[in-house]
This record gives structure tokens, sequence and C-alpha cells, in this order.
């Protein structure tokens, strides 16, 4: 998803930095976005780790530092397993609950700070259509990435008029690395469709942005849904 | 956690299978690796005994470009639509494309892909300069024509039998402007198509033709021949062509469509749509290239039993009216067929299965029916007699008997297989229909 996005940015002009796990894989896909990026785009490479709170400052700084400035900051990363799987393996629950919750407020915080310094910014964030309602396959899913929902819409309300945009995007099944192997539902999307409206919505400032947008009328409807029937719903 | 799903060509043959789609290549299974799966026939599709498959589309960045030279290195994921997007516009070009952008770089490789310019610039994998592999005994390592000569002789062409494409290094070419001059020409039979494809070789790098290939008697062979260049500045405009919108073939569809007398019909409509005896014009280079690719899923027009594609070349040693006595064998079977295009060959590549050969290439659309085996059979006797070959991207019906008699070339490229992949590690249900794998 990072790197639909990221080709998107550089290919109509816009510098970026990546910043990920693993420094070698980071460096080809700078390579890539440089290669592909209009003339005198600048693209840097930041090794970051949303498991290590502690380097997310420094990432930030280098990644601020290579690119003489920040005024979007997207977060695409974050870790996703099957509720089968999570029940079975309280350590994976724990370490994706972390990563998708509490670390990826923790990178959002100093992010905040940085743009806020700068008095303009966009904070763009996945999150996902799973924290929109409780549903039997993502429960541990479905938690953390409420919490992140609820806090990107405070921070949005809070810091909009100091000139913060906080935009929470809600993707539907998007099919990527990460839902590998899973069964493909209904209005699943393509990571290049996905990134073409979120771009939209960060160009517009839009606070939340379903992608597909067919999935803002899904939500709607599960959303309606009375409690007796999501007890008995398998979806 | 993955299931199997039907995988298939673009004939939409489907077998069982598991498919992975990885972002990195360097650490997926010692299997066959696929691209976007527009081989026509079984050439990307996982052998029953080893049913999983590689998807390298998601493998899909540039590694280096260089803007002085043109020089461009990409993963094999790397696709013809999204190099047209990025360098298009920038005046560069692929030296040879087929007639869709949706390959990936691996598969224009594998099956050394050819295009309207092959009497002139040979088969892409001529303009590869190096190939990043991993071969059956896990190691990663580099090939071009000038370092591990054999293996990338038989890595192009070779279907990804070799080993696994990981990377994929060759020129792109400065174009003057991104538009197509073209001169289209009404033809009214075969001889007459065969002269004039032949008198526009030298003074053209792009031909092609279509025919209706259902018209018999004096009419036999009548169609359009294509011949195109790229613009001069001074005769295109300035601004970049715009593509056009792209449509998706809606439903699958029912047999009625792909009856004969609807099939002739609509070869009739688009021989007489030409009503000029010759155009002259400018052309994008979407239409120009890809005229199918205007239309997603348009293999679903062949309906629910899918079709073939039908390959050959005759060489020029098969002598005059080659192509008559081919068509002949064909009308007389009465294959129905919306497509039947006629290219002209230049020389054959060193790489050991690659297809083209001096002389000409007839493809055409087969739907799938009962008969399907036996038209392919009775085509193939006759390609053989003539001293021609098929193509291996499109084919999913011919007989191993057959394959091994046409193509002489394959027990040398059995033996640089054999050496770099004793086991057949790599093989795909079309090694194994054709090869015994």
């Amino acid at each position: 998803m990072g790197r639909s996005l990221a080709r998107k940015f550089v290919e109509r002009g816009d510098s970026v930095a990546v910043l990920g796990r693993d420094l070698e894989e980071l460096q080809k896909s700078q390579a890539d976005l440089q290669a592909r990026g209009s003339p005198g785009v600048r693209v840097v490479s930041v090794k970051c780790d949303l498991e290590a709170p502690e380097t997310f400052r420094a990432s930030l700084e280098q990644a601020e530092q290579g690119l003489e400035g920040l005024d979007t900051v997207v977060v695409t990363a974050g870790l996703f397993a099957t509720q089968e799987k999570l029940e079975q393996d309280p350590a994976l629950a724990h370490k994706v609950l972390t990563v998708d919750f509490a670390n990826t407020v923790v990178f959002c915080e100093e992010a905040r700070k940085k743009l806020l310094l700068h008095g303009k910014g966009t904070l763009c964030v996945f999150s996902s259509v799973a924290g929109d309602r409780a549903r039997k396959p993502v429960v541990l899913y479905g938690a953390a990435k409420a919490g992140l929902s609820a806090y990107l819409e405070g921070l949005d309300h809070k810091y909009r008029a100091q000139g913060l945009t906080t935009i929470c995007v809600k993707p539907g099944f998007v099919k990527t690395a990460m839902t590998a192997g899973l069964p493909v539902p209904p209005f699943a999307g393509d990571p290049d469709e996905v990134a073409q409206i979120v771009i939209e919505g960060i160009d517009a400032g839009t606070p939340v942005v379903y992608a597909p947008r067919i999935w803002q009328a899904v939500m709607t409807a599960i959303k309606a849904m009375p409690r007796f029937v999501m007890r008995r719903a398998k979806f | 956690m993955t299931q199997r799903n039907p995988i298939s060509g673009w004939g939409r043959q489907f077998v069982e299978g598991e498919e992975l789609q990885p972002e990195t290549l360097e650490g997926a299974p010692a299997v066959l690796f696929r691209g976007l799966g527009r081989s026509y026939g079984d050439s990307s599709l996982p052998a029953a005994s080893s049913p999983t498959v590689v998807t390298t589309t998601r493998a899909n960045r540039i590694i280096a470009f260089d803007p002085a030279t043109g020089v461009l290195r990409a993963e094999s994921g790397f696709s013809l639509a999204d190099m047209n997007r990025t360098f298009l516009p920038r005046g560069w070009f692929t030296p040879v494309t087929p007639g869709t952008a949706y390959v990936t770089l691996g598969g224009m490789v594998a099956a050394d892909v050819h295009g309207k310019n092959h009497h002139v610039d040979g088969c892409f994998g001529s303009h590869v300069r190096r190939l990043k592999m991993r071969v059956a005994d896990g190691r990663i390592l580099e090939c071009g024509p000038d370092l591990e000569r054999e293996l990338f002789l038989a890595t192009v062409g070779g279907m990804g039998l070799t080993g696994q494409i990981l990377e994929v290094e060759f020129g792109l070419r400065r174009i003057p402007t991104p538009w197509i001059w073209q001169e289209s020409e009404k033809v009214s039979d075969i001889d007459e198509y065969i002269a004039k494809l032949k008198e526009a070789a030298p003074r053209w790098p792009m031909t092609v033709g279509w025919i209706d290939c259902l018209a018999k008697g004096a009419n036999m062979g009548r169609g359009f021949l294509m011949k195109g260049r790229w613009a001069q500045a001074h005769e295109a405009p300035a601004r970049f062509p715009r593509e056009l919108p792209h449509f998706t073939f809606p439903f699958t569809a029912p047999e009625v469509m792909l009856s004969q007398p609807a099939v002739k019909a609509f070869n009739f409509a688009l021989y007489a749509s030409h009503f000029q005896k010759k155009k002259v014009g400018l052309v994008d280079p979407f239409r120009f290239f890809y005229p199918l690719d205007l239309i997603h899923d348009w293999n679903r027009m062949y309906g629910k039993r899918g079709f073939t594609q039908y390959q050959c070349v005759l060489p020029d040693s098969a002598g005059q009216g080659a192509a008559r006595r081919f068509l002949e064998v064909l009308t007389k079977r009465g294959g129905a067929s919306f497509l039947c295009v006629i290219k002209d060959c230049g020389p054959e590549s060193p790489a050991y299965l690659s297809f083209p050969r001096s002389g000409i290439s007839i493809a055409l659309d087969i739907a799938v029916r009962n008969d399907t085996q036996e038209l392919v059979d009775a085509l193939n006797e006759h390609v053989l007699g003539e001293g021609g070959r098929i193509y291996l991207a499109k084919d999913h019906f011919t007989r191993p008997e057959h394959f091994r008699a046409m193509e002489t070339r394959l027990p040398a490229f059995q033996a640089v297989r054999d050496r770099w992949d004793p086991h057949h590690t790599f093989k795909s249900a079309q090694s194994v229909r054709l090869f015994g794998d």
C-alpha cells in the first residue's frame, strides 16, 4: 500500500521519505521511486520499526532533514493476523494490539509535534473498516483499529484549527501482501485504486476516507445493524 | 493458509493450484514463476505434481534507469503497461513489444516475445543485457549474452523452466515522438497480402495485418495490412496522446456468438469497415500496439469453454503459396476465428526455443470445442510438412510427438536445462505435457 502511494506522490512531483524496517529493501524502493519520479524529486530512505517506539523521533527527524522539511506524514504500516491465530497465540495478539494501536499512536504523537511546529501539515493514517463495528472475524484487530480511529478523530477535532489536518483512512479489503491467502470478499480493492482515493482525500483534507468508496455504504449498513443481528452474523 | 484456486492462462483453461504473490522474489519457494498470465495455454500453469506457482507481479520495482543510455533494470514483475506509463512520456519505448501491454518483463523474456518489428529488430531477448536469476540449486547469479551464455540462451524463450528470473536489464529506445505514422491498406486475397507484406519489409519497421480466414475461393485471405513507424516531430502534434477509456467485457459470452455465421458476419463487417483502399495518418501508440487492451477481459468473449490461439511460423523454405495452403487446410475444416493475424518474421534468434524464424507467422484464435484437438492436430501435421513450428506461449493442445518433430533444437535446450536443473524443479503443466517432466 505504501509503495502505491509513494509512487503516486513522486510521479506528481512530491519529494518522499520512505520509512521501514529493512534498510536494503528500502534502498531498492528508493531507487524505484527515484526512477519513477518527476525531475527534481528527492527520495530518501530511513530505517524505522513500528515495534520500536524509542526510534520514532530520530527517524522522523532524519526524514525531515533528508527532505528539508515535512508537510505530510502517511502511516500505512500495521500488522494483521486472523482472529483464529490471535486467539491461539497471546504473544502475537499482544504484538498486534501494541503495534496497531499503542505504537502507531505514539508515532502519530511524534509526527503531530513535528507538523505543528511548522504550523501546518497533514497526518494521514491507515486505520480500517474493521474498527467501525465489532465483528466476529476481527475481534482483536478490530479493537485496535477502533481505538486508533477514535484517537485520530480526537486529534482532528483538537488540532485542525491550529493547522494540523488529520485523515483517518478506512480501507476495506485491499488485495495486498497483508491479505494474501485470505478469501477475497466482494468489493475488494487494489492498491493503486485505494492510493488514488487516499491522495484525493489528503488534498481535500477529508477527515475520514473510505477506500474503495463503496465501503462507506457497506459500513453504514453494518453499523446500523442491531446487536442481535451482529451476534448471529458470520462476517 | 493459502488455498487452491482455479488458475488459467489467457485462454481460460483452468487448473487447480496455489498461487503465491510475494513482494520480493529472492525468498520465494523454488517453483515455477508466472507473470500476468497472458500466455494463452498452459505454459504458466502449475504441473499437477507441483501445484504451487509464484506470481511475480508485486515485485515490480525499477532497480535502475540511466537516462543517458536508456538502460533499464527492473524486477521481473514490472509490467509493460507500467513501463509505458512511466517512460513513454519521457520519450522512451521498449525495443520490442507484444500485442498487449499487460505482460511482465519476466514473461517477455520467458516467451521471448516478438512484435510487429520482428523483421527488423528480432525478439525481446536479443535486447536483453543481463538477467538476474535464481537457479535450481539455490544460487543467485547473473547471466547475459556474454556471461553464462548457455543459461541465458536457454532462459530466453525457455518458459521459466531453467530457473527463476528475478531481474531483467535491457535498453529502452529513444523515440522521436509518442505518435505512430500509419499506412493501412486493403488487400483482396492472400497472395496479394503476402506480396505486400514482404514488399513493405525493407521500408517499414513495423508491419502487421488482419485477414478474414473464413472467406473462401477468390476472396481467401482478404483483409488489411498495417504499416507503421514512429512519427517525426514535424508530423506529430506536440501533445501526448490520450489513452482511450478502457471498458470491461461484461459477461462470459454464450456459444451462439461464436457460431460460424456470427463470426462470418463479424469478419465481413470488419473487412467492409475499411472501405478506402488506403488510409494514412497518425495514430496513438496504444491503439497501434495494443488495440485489444482497450477491452479488459476480452477473453470472456470466447465463452465458458475458453479458447486457444494457434500460432505457427511458416519458413521461407516452404516456398510460394505457403500461407494459401495453410488457409486451405483451415477453411476445409471450418475453423471459425475472429482473429487471424499474419506477420513477417526475420532471422531466427540464437536462443534455443525462441519461436520466430525467417518467414511468416500466422496466428488465429480458436474457441475450444469438441473437435479442437483434431483441428490443432491437423494444422500441426500440415505445419510440420512445411518445415514450420508452433509458439509455446500460445499452445495448449499440441501433442509431444508433433512438438518434438517440429523443434529440432529441443535436445540442445534440454541438455542445458538438465545441467542447471537436473531434477526439473521448475516445471509447468506445459512442460509435463510436451517434454514429459
